[in-house]
């Protein structure tokens, strides 16, 4: 980076918040997905102003910008891939405030997801979204990447809960998006817009998230399948018997051994599948639907359906489903997480092409997710030194993306596209589709500033690299 | 504009770095769920101070893209070495054998360039573990006096940022016993009533020149639980404080030497009271892993190697004779919650006193800098984690502040000593309170 810009950009942060040094910008040259790059300089802005003059000099001289959160991002999101500037904003976190008379919760994108999620518990109130990086994440990269975990299928994602944004344009533009109402219809809902944009259209420097009551009571089951189809029946008989869990979640029988071989629990290894179902509402309500989806799995088939019958026993069951990644880290050094996401109808056909890619391609390939919604993680278990591995790795995951998208689902349900996913948008898009998406991008980054590199592909890039 | 190409210059590369602790880097997957662990992520806000930054820049040292000493050093340097990341780490990441070879990667480049180790720390690593040396001023001075650099060192300014944190430590130093009611090597002392167990004490060497009525007094406890207390010869530091600078073979030379001398008791027990030195010994295992003769005999002794609150709990209940009056609260020693993994204990014997008052602390189980010798080399990023510290300490309106290794206590007094606070409360060892509980002194 030239002296006189950093010069420049001295007179608008204080030294002690740009990094400049080879190994502090080295820490930010990662997130939790592949690929290093290593950024010319590093800051750590406080206010939107001092946002919004960084971005009018990179449009002066054309230096590309980063925006980063914790940077758990598993699609590239904040990589600095071409260089530049990343922009932290994990440290722009003074602002948390509950408003209980509005039910609202207004933060400063540095927040940390889950400390929304013990505040607005302290009020009596609930936000919902539940990435299962919540103890990590900020607030700015589940709005950017419009996270979500097992409560989407009930509650839905991050989208559903922000009605009001304060966003710092690629231009240096500071606005205002929504605002402290859940009715809003005046003009574009660039509220959505920003919301899951992966941080290419704007940084956000404070977001207003609407919050709802607690739900006064829960209960949770696990159920048993020697088969895997029953497990995709009993779901889809539970969903059609008028009953929307908070979660619905699936482990197959490669997840159910990792995790029984990294943490005996005592789970069923000989099982093809263990599903978790969580209901929560009306105590009288949550006390007749646990015991309707009892009956569901095992009229389904179902060998064994146990109930959590107090706090301790419910912990136990979700402890099943917590240990999966880290069991299955165990079993290779590189975890690839793919979260293709297809109509909950289309589960288990979706899960037997995912069979045969693991046949196909001879891949330790686990299958784990969010059932009730159709959000699936098969995880590819590999060594990424293993360069011939690697190469069938990039066809299976390029496979599966295709799988997907033709049972009429998406490439990604939760993780973000970033650069991981971004040769495959056409195939899920069409060109039109691309286009449009393009002239959006074009219209607030005419100088293509912000987060370059990202969501759209380079010219040519048709296939997933991982080496 | 795009990456400067001042940065693809020849750095030397650590094979031996590369060779300790490349496949266990590599298994990080970089999920930071340990960033919100980690005191120093908290006060110093950036990345290379966090868990997930060291770990990666130990790779990116080992592949050679930066310089061991000149920028993997600092962010090392800065490191508690507290290992609450190990605690949070989904995938078992072995934190600290990441970084106990990240400063003995350090240590040979310096030898290498024949820099040897800076000023501050021989100073330190001279007067430590004497720590009568550093009882008055007076002594500092000698001790100053004595070391052969001090015509190279007489710039005053320089001294006086060394000599700050040690006359603010000095305050903390506890009363010394007379030499008469010490604890001695090779002596056993019977247990009050039928014989339990037999169990042989480790002393440690800090506790044993800073702290030996709090080691009189874990004897007399064990004693009064019903075990028989045999007290090692030859036992030695437990190498710590060499493992953690990066000196491992001295590091396993000590163990060998623990394990020789305690095997020779045929005791059912090992027993310490300093969760430092017993996360040390408890690793034993992994220290000597790779050394066939003592592999098998470092696994024993781990295995027999316990904190002292695990056996009172075991042995007890403690005969309490005086009911307690005021508010206690307990500050966990790091190496006992998150390498030991005991946190229960000292919380249930506490509780157990008659008429005390327990208030838990909010973020007790987060480290309070004191680090080894931690808070002597990094200060001022120390003062700045106890005195917040201090600021949940003083919301428990607790007389008295308990804790389990030295080097936390002796930190805990410093930090009642800066917020003004001695008037009111006490810093003191577990063993301490149960003592007085039970009228023994
Ligand atoms: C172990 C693990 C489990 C995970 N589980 C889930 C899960 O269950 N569900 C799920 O949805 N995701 C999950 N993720 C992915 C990840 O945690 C989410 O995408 C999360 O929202 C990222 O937040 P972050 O703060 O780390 O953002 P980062 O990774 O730093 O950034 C994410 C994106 O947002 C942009 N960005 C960040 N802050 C701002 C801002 N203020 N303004 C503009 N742009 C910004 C960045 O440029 C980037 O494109 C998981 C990740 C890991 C490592
Ligand atoms: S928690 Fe473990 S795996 Fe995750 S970033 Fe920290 S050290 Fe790495
Ligand atoms: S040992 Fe403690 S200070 Fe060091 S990285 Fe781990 S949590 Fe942070």
């Amino acid at each position: 980076m030239k002296e006189a810009i950093l010069k420049e950009i001295q007179q608008i942060i204080p030294k002690n918040r740009m990094l400049t040094d080879l190994q502090e910008r080295y820490a930010y040259s990662f997130d939790a997905s592949f690929g290093e790059y290593l950024p010319e300089l590093v800051v750590q802005p406080q206010t939107k102003e001092e946002i919004s003059e960084i971005m009018k000099l990179a449009n002066k001289y054309h230096f590309p910008v980063y925006p980063r959160g914790s940077a758990t991002s598993l699609s590239g999101g904040p990589l600095p891939v071409e260089g530049g500037v990343v922009l932290d904003l994990s440290q722009m976190k003074k602002k948390l405030i509950i408003d209980k008379e509005n039910l609202l919760a207004i933060v400063s994108p540095g927040v940390i997801t889950g400390d929304i999620h013990r505040k607005a518990e302290e009020a009596g109130l609930f936000y919902p979204p539940d990435p299962s990086s919540s103890q990590v994440s900020t607030i700015g990269g589940n709005l950017l990447e419009n996270s979500s975990g097992p409560k989407g299928l009930k509650y839905g994602t991050t989208k559903e809960y922000v009605i009001g944004l304060e966003v710092v344009t690629p231009t240096g533009e500071i606005i205002r998006t929504g605002g402290k109402t859940v009715k809003n219809v005046t003009g574009y809902d660039l509220t959505r817009l920003i919301v899951g944009s992966e941080g290419t259209l704007g940084i956000v420097t404070e977001a207003i998230l609407r919050l709802i009551p607690k739900p006064k009571a829960r209960k949770t089951l696990m159920a048993t399948f020697p088969k895997l189809t029953d497990s995709g029946y009993a779901i889809t008989n539970i969903l059609s018997a008028g009953i929307l869990p908070a979660a619905m979640e699936l482990m197959d029988q490669a997840c159910i051994r990792a995790v029984e071989h990294f943490h005996p629990l005592g789970l069923p290894i000989d099982a093809e599948a263990v599903i978790i179902i969580e209901v929560d509402g009306h105590p009288l309500a949550v006390d007749e639907e646990i015991k309707m989806c009892q009956e569901i799995c095992s009229r389904a088939g179902a060998t064994s359906v146990r109930v959590a019958r107090d706090e301790k026993e419910r912990d136990e069951i979700w402890k099943a489903r917590k240990m999966v990644s880290p069991a299955i880290t165990k079993m290779g050094p590189t975890k690839i997480s793919e979260d293709a996401t297809v109509p909950r109808s289309q589960i288990p056909a979706m899960m037997e092409r995912l069979q045969e890619i693991k046949e196909k391609y001879q891949l330790n390939l686990v299958v784990f997710g969010h059932a009730g919604d159709g959000n699936l993680h098969p995880n590819i278990i590999t060594d990424k030194r293993n360069k011939e591995e690697m190469k069938r790795v990039e066809d299976a995951v390029g496979e599966i993306f295709e799988s997907a998208v033709e049972l009429g689902g998406t490439l990604s349900g939760e993780h973000g596209i970033g650069i991981l996913k971004a040769p495959y948008m056409e195939m899920e898009l069409g060109k039109a589709g691309m286009m449009f998406m393009k002239k959006i991008k074009e219209a607030w980054d005419p100088n293509n500033i912000l987060n370059p590199g990202k969501i759209f592909p380079k010219p040519g890039q048709t296939r997933v690299v991982l080496r | 504009m795009g990456t400067s190409h001042r940065e693809t210059r020849q750095l030397s590369t650590s094979n031996s770095l590369y060779e300790m602790v490349y496949d266990e880097v590599n298994r990080c997957i970089q999920c930071g769920y340990c960033l919100p662990a980690c005191p120093t992520y908290e006060s110093m806000e950036k990345e290379s101070a966090s868990p997930r930054g060291r770990i990666n820049l130990v790779k990116m040292a080992a592949e050679g893209k930066i310089d061991v000493t000149e920028h993997m050093k600092e962010p090392i340097d800065q490191c508690l070495g507290c290992r609450a990341c190990e605690v949070a780490c989904p995938v078992n990441l072995d934190y600290g054998h990441i970084l106990e070879s990240a400063r003995e990667a350090i240590r040979e480049e310096h030898k290498k360039r024949n820099r040897g180790i800076s000023f501050k720390e021989f100073f330190f690593s001279q007067l430590f573990p004497h720590s009568r040396r550093l009882r008055a001023a007076g002594n500092l001075v000698w001790a100053y006096q004595k070391s052969s650099l001090n015509k190279i060192m007489r710039k005053t300014k320089r001294i006086n940022r060394i000599l700050e944190p040690m006359v603010q430590m000095e305050k903390a130093l506890p009363l010394v016993d007379a030499p008469v009611k010490r604890v001695k090597p090779g002596s056993v002392i019977p247990a009050k009533g039928e014989t339990k167990a037999r169990v042989a004490f480790f002393t440690g060497c800090i506790s044993d020149a800073v702290l030996h009525r709090t080691n009189r007094l874990t004897v007399e406890l064990l004693s009064l639980v019903g075990c028989e207390v045999i007290i090692p010869e030859r036992q030695n530091c437990c190498g710590a404080l060499h493992a953690h600078q990066g000196l491992k073979k001295n590091a396993r030379d000590l163990a060998k030497k623990n394990i020789a001398a305690f095997e020779h008791t045929g005791a059912d027990y090992y027993v310490n009271n300093a969760g430092g030195c017993g996360a040390m010994m408890i690793e034993y295992d992994k220290l000597l892993k790779d050394d066939p003769e003592w592999n098998d005999r470092a696994q024993h002794f781990s295995s027999k190697m316990k904190d002292i609150s695990i056996l009172l709990t075991k042995f007890g209940p403690l005969p309490f004779q005086k009911k307690w009056e005021g508010v206690i609260t307990y500050q966990d020693s790091c190496h006992l919650r998150n390498v030991q993994g005991i946190h229960e204990e000292p919380r249930i014997l506490l509780k157990s006193i008659p008429g005390a008052t327990y208030v838990e602390l909010s973020g007790s189980d987060r480290c309070c800098a004191s680090g080894g010798i931690y808070n002597l080399l990094q200060f001022d990023e120390s003062m700045k984690i106890l005195d917040q510290k201090m600021g949940n300490v003083k919301e428990t309106k607790a007389a008295t502040i308990v804790t389990t290794n030295p080097g936390c206590l002796l930190q805990m007094r410093l930090g009642i000593e800066r917020c003004g606070q001695s008037h009111v409360m006490q810093g003191v060892h577990l063993v301490d309170v149960l003592a007085e509980a039970c009228g023994v002194g």
